[in-house]
């Protein structure tokens, strides 16, 4: 299965994002720079954590514009597995890959510690190795991670169960419904605020996000192994 | 041209950084202040005399760009 991890100007968790990939999965995986026009040899499609282009404008809003970013857009209708980390989370929004918006967090903090994370969808490419409602540890780094969304579209989330994990302590943002990650419809793609990648070895504090590279990897192998190439759900 | 781009919060998004400027406020004795919302002001220099067309690309690049429709909301005016 091949990795890629996106680089833009500003980002800065794309070290430990290949480096957490190696360490759980051990699968190929590259850097791929925010101007390459394709991305058809990757399997799944790494947006890691930073300032892409300094947040000028608003988080994720230039990066969106990026020229890979046709190609992540392109990934994600045949079904291919994305998952965006904080600026990479702002980044999906910003592209319309994911709905809602992320916005100052509500205390005006830059808040960067651990969280407890509820997993409320075991069923994403991200989460299949996880049990639903399992309470894990995984840190924050952020000052604009408050999640908001209309009320239809929060109302649309639900139905959908597309509400990936929820802050299962204090909400450290102010983010609408308590909610720190979403999919979009169909399962494959995953935006979260909380950095999985900071959390796969007792040596960096926990183990809790280590279990989301190998969801993904299995949720590959169940899906080459059902034929399936594309589509929803058809892991 | 030059094209005056206004970014607002929507009015029922929350503004973090208008309550804390509107807190400050309180602190220092203007206490007749009420709410404070914070938004964006752009000055764009535009290469065009059509106003029409200046009128329609402004708007996308608001749309685009410049807004984010799901939280924000802009106007502009056109000079020149």
């Amino acid at each position: 299965m091949n990795f890629a991890v996106l680089v833009f100007p500003g980002s800065n968790c794309d070290i430990d994002m290949l480096k957490a990939v190696e360490d759980t999965v051990g699968q190929p995986v590259d850097y791929v720079r925010h101007t390459a026009d394709d991305l058809s040899k990757y399997d799944a499609i790494l947006v890691p954590g930073g300032f892409s282009y300094g947040d000028y404008l608003r988080c994720g809003a230039i990066a969106r514009f990026a020229p890979v970013m046709n190609e992540v857009r392109k990934a994600a209708a045949e079904g291919k597995f994305i998952l965006g980390v904080c600026n990479g989370f702002q980044i999906l929004t910003e592209a319309g890959l994911l709905p809602g918006a992320l916005i100052r967090n509500k205390s005006l903090k830059f808040r960067c510690h651990p969280v407890d994370l509820r997993v409320e969808n075991a069923n994403t490419a991200f989460t299949l190795d996880y049990e639903e409602g399992e309470v894990v540890t995984i840190p924050i780094a952020h000052g604009e991670g408050n999640y908001y969304c209309s009320e239809e579209t929060l109302a649309q989330l639900k139905a959908n169960n597309q509400i990936v994990f929820r802050y299962a302590g204090e909400n450290p943002n102010g983010s609408v419904d308590n909610i720190a990650g979403i999919c979009n419809e169909a399962g494959n793609v995953v935006g979260m605020m909380p950095h999985p990648e900071r959390a796969v070895s007792e040596l960096l504090g926990s183990t809790g996000g280590a279990r989301m590279f190998t969801s993904v990897l299995n949720a590959f192998k169940k899906r080459a192994e059902s034929g399936a190439t594309t589509g929803a759900r058809a892991y | 041209m030059k094209a005056t781009v206004y970014v607002t919060i929507k009015a029922n998004v929350l503004d973090p950084q208008g309550n804390a400027v509107q807190n400050a406020l309180h602190t220092m004795g203007f206490h007749e202040v009420g709410k404070v919302r914070i938004g964006k002001y752009m000055e764009i220099q535009l290469d065009t005399a059509d106003r029409a067309q200046a009128e329609e690309r402004v708007k996308a690049m608001c749309e685009k760009l410049l807004a984010n429709t799901v939280i924000e909301d802009y106007r502009f005016e056109l000079e020149g």
